[in-house]
């Protein structure tokens, strides 16, 4: 990671050309987004992801009425980043049944909008056991969004389903699945890859998979793991590949970075990001993906504060209520894992923005003026 | 700064930038104008240019100490407070000398120069048991001693019936070196009778300032908010202090912090960091004659702490080897040393570690060790 430092006075020229550029919602460079994430000048960052966030999404901030469920946590990857997965038979591995999911589902919150169900990659359920969930959550809740499975989900169960990826999503489709999140990008370099995640499907496959479904007509988010052993440069490099694609399919939603927490990991890092790393990170991916409609501050990594902070530094969604979550939580994540509709009000309120609760697809449900 | 940024803006606002821009003070009415309109990043960026003006040198300290809370047994009962108790609870404890020269040691021996003592208000405690202490902890130790708010002076002082200023006198002479600014909640008091109605008024409280700064005893100010007050309060909280500053000089820093309703009479929301960094701003704009601003990681954690490095604090307050009083309240952040110059640094200043005056003791160039294998 970078030591931040002092701009010489070439920097400061080259960050007042990059800074126009932005307020006149000019495209940026590689070169561009590197030079933005050395510098230590928050403020500036801050305004022009405003300016940005403002022209895209005015004073509007985002929330949705959703629940987490993650139905095990026993996975064949077992990435060195991750304190969530076991081992089949490790003490503390679980899997839910559909009738534990459906009776979870059933103790969310009157108005809950959306299910976002992710997992590990189990070794030994079928595809059809995928299908069956789909159908029994969406028979009993027909209204709920299933927002499910990320890429490295999906080429999984299309190794299973032995249908192609294509195929697999259509069926996966029809069962019930409404959109993709937007986990498992991580950093899309092969070279940090190899160090963290080993197992996991390359960032060309994560790509791949998503373009596929974008190409399908089902959409998704994105995210970026952040803060552990990559440079600002892989960030960057991230940020660009999804641009690249986004401008290709433009089925992205929302991009969420997501902050590293480490502990109860195999990385050894101080716990936490920066407050300025998350901040500068948010305001940066609001200025290079200028083809997203939404940044997206996932509250339960960031906290309250940060998240809260960050509405002044290009974000405009605040995730959702997120009933129940239990992979942040497992690396030492510090808030409580649940806020309330009205948490999340006062919150966005008292940051001077316009609370608005959404469904999955960005419908406005309601806006507190 | 570009003042095209704040193009756009009603003039009346416009006019109140420009003037802080420009270097000349605000009054009250302003004041509350700045903080009622102004957006965050424009209050960042004024109390930001502020705070280059008064330290271009980009040095953010910060000081190793210890609060040694002597006692939680309090005759003040405040409402906002969740550290005391009742004299006779199960849960009441007076620490021994010893206990208090263990924990003095152990400061010493990581690098601590200041011990911060402060108590409840206790009902049987004289000026001679503060006499007796103070004077056997320097005869034993080579530290500063920075105790007692001013609460408690006040208290002391009509215990023993003698003026505030015959009281810090002889506390002075018995070793106490600097006052902290604590127990200043909001210095109005239409909110401390609603707060803290038994704790000493805004007056009184100031009276001890003014009068350990005539004595020369260093001290600092502080400001709990986010309870039941006003914007107005705070904005008069603050010309208040510079009030005092402008007369006397003797106010090293100002410390700002939320309240934190947990475990509390009173209760409520705590202010949202947003708010919290605003206030700071604010702050740092209003208090012109302030060198110091801190910042409080103990309230507002280490993410928010480092980003109020650009809403105008410029120390990162204590390492704090023990802290009771927010922790009594539910809020239990932990920071080290390293930690606090790795978070300096990642904002890209120099750390430097301080004494209770604001000497630089040791400056921080040069990574630590031990960062350079967690960071590799």
């Amino acid at each position: 990671m970078h030591q931040p430092q002092q701009l010489t006075t070439k920097e400061e020229m080259s960050f007042k050309q990059i800074k126009e550029k932005a307020f006149s919602n000019k495209r940026l460079t590689r070169k561009d987004g590197i030079e933005l994430f050395k510098s230590t000048d928050l403020l500036e960052l801050g305004r022009m992801a405003t300016h940005v966030a403002q022209k895209k999404n005015g004073n509007r901030v985002y929330f949705v009425r959703n629940m987490h469920i993650n139905p095990t946590n026993i996975c064949i990857n077992r990435c060195k980043f991750c304190a969530f997965s076991r081992s089949k038979g490790e003490p503390g591995a679980y899997e839910m049944s559909i009738d534990d999911i459906l009776l979870k589902a059933r103790g969310a919150e009157k108005g809950v909008r959306e299910f976002h169900i992710v997992s590990g990659l189990h070794p030994d359920l079928p595809f059809e056991w995928y299908l069956d969930m789909l159908r029994a959550l969406k028979k009993e809740f027909p209204k709920v969004h299933l927002k499910a499975f990320t890429a490295v989900e999906i080429d999984y169960l299309a190794k299973l389903s032995g249908l192609g990826v294509t195929d697999t999503l259509k069926k996966l489709r029809n069962a019930g699945l409404g959109s993709l999140p937007g986990g498992g990008a991580e950093i899309f370099s092969s070279a940090v890859r190899n160090t963290l995640c080993a197992e996991k499907i390359t960032g060309d496959r994560w790509l791949e998979v998503i373009e596929t479904a974008h190409r399908i007509g089902l959409r998704s988010n994105a995210t970026m793991l952040y803060g552990h052993i990559e440079t600002y440069e892989h960030r960057v490099d991230h940020l660009l590949r999804l641009r690249d694609l986004q401008d290709r399919t433009g089925g992205f939603q929302a991009f969420i970075p997501l902050s590293f927490h480490s502990q109860n990991t195999e990385i050894k890092k101080s716990a936490y990001t920066t407050g300025f790393d998350d901040l500068k990170t948010l305001a940066v991916s609001r200025l290079l993906l200028d083809n997203f409609d939404h940044i997206k501050a996932y509250w339960v990594m960031l906290g309250e504060k940060i998240a809260q902070v960050s509405l002044n530094f290009g974000v405009d969604d605040l995730d959702g209520t997120v009933v129940e979550e239990r992979i942040t939580k497992a690396a030492g994540g510090t808030t409580d894992g649940s806020m309330t509709k009205e948490d999340i009000i006062y919150l966005i309120k008292q940051a001077g923005r316009t609370p608005v609760e959404r469904d999955t697809v960005y419908n406005e449900i309601k806006v507190w003026r | 700064m570009r003042s095209d940024k704040f193009t756009g803006m009603r003039s009346e606002l416009k006019k109140i930038v420009d003037k802080v821009i420009s270097g000349k003070r605000i009054d009250a009415e302003a004041g509350l104008v700045l903080f009622k309109d102004a957006d965050l990043l424009t209050l960042g960026e004024l109390a930001n240019s502020m705070r280059k003006r008064l330290h271009p040198e980009r040095l953010v300290t910060f000081i190793v100490d210890r609060n040694i809370n002597y006692t939680n047994i309090c005759v003040n009962k405040c409402r906002f407070c969740a550290f005391y108790r009742e004299a006779d609870s199960p849960e009441a404890y007076l620490l021994s000398k010893d206990e208090i020269f263990r924990k003095i040691e152990e400061t010493l021996e990581q690098g601590g120069t200041q011990i911060l003592m402060q108590g409840g208000v206790h009902p049987d405690l004289g000026i001679a048991y503060f006499e007796d202490l103070f004077s056997s902890i320097k005869s034993r130790f080579t530290i500063q001693i920075h105790s007692l708010s001013p609460a408690e002076i006040s208290f002391i002082a009509k215990l023993a019936d003698l003026s505030i200023m015959d009281t810090l006198k002889r506390l002075k002479r018995s070793g106490l070196d600097s006052i902290p600014g604590g127990g200043a909640e909001i210095l109005v008091d239409r909110v401390r009778k609603k707060v803290s109605p038994n704790k000493i008024r805004w007056r009184q409280w100031a009276e001890v300032m003014k009068t350990a700064h005539r004595l020369g005893m260093p001290t600092t100010a502080t400001m709990m908010f986010g309870s039941l007050e006003t914007r107005k309060e705070i904005v008069e909280h603050l010309v208040r202090l510079r009030d005092i500053q402008d007369e006397t000089g003797g106010f090293t820093a100002f410390i700002p912090w939320t309240y934190q309703p947990g475990n509390t009479e009173l209760g409520g929301r705590s202010a949202t960091a947003v708010e919290y960094l605003k206030t700071l701003a604010l702050s740092r704009i209003v208090l012109d004659n302030f060198q110091n601003i801190q910042a409080s990681w103990v309230t507002q954690g280490a993410k928010i702490a480092q980003v109020a490095l650009e809403f105008g604090a410029n120390d990162f307050g204590s390492t704090m080897i023990e802290e009771n009083v927010v922790a009594a309240a539910g809020i239990t952040f932990r920071m080290t040393r390293q930690e606090i110059v790795h978070l300096i640094r990642d904002a890209g200043y120099v750390a430097a570690q301080r004494d209770t005056r604001y000497n630089i003791l040791k400056r921080e160039d040069v990574k630590l060790e031990s960062e350079c294998a967690a960071r590799s």
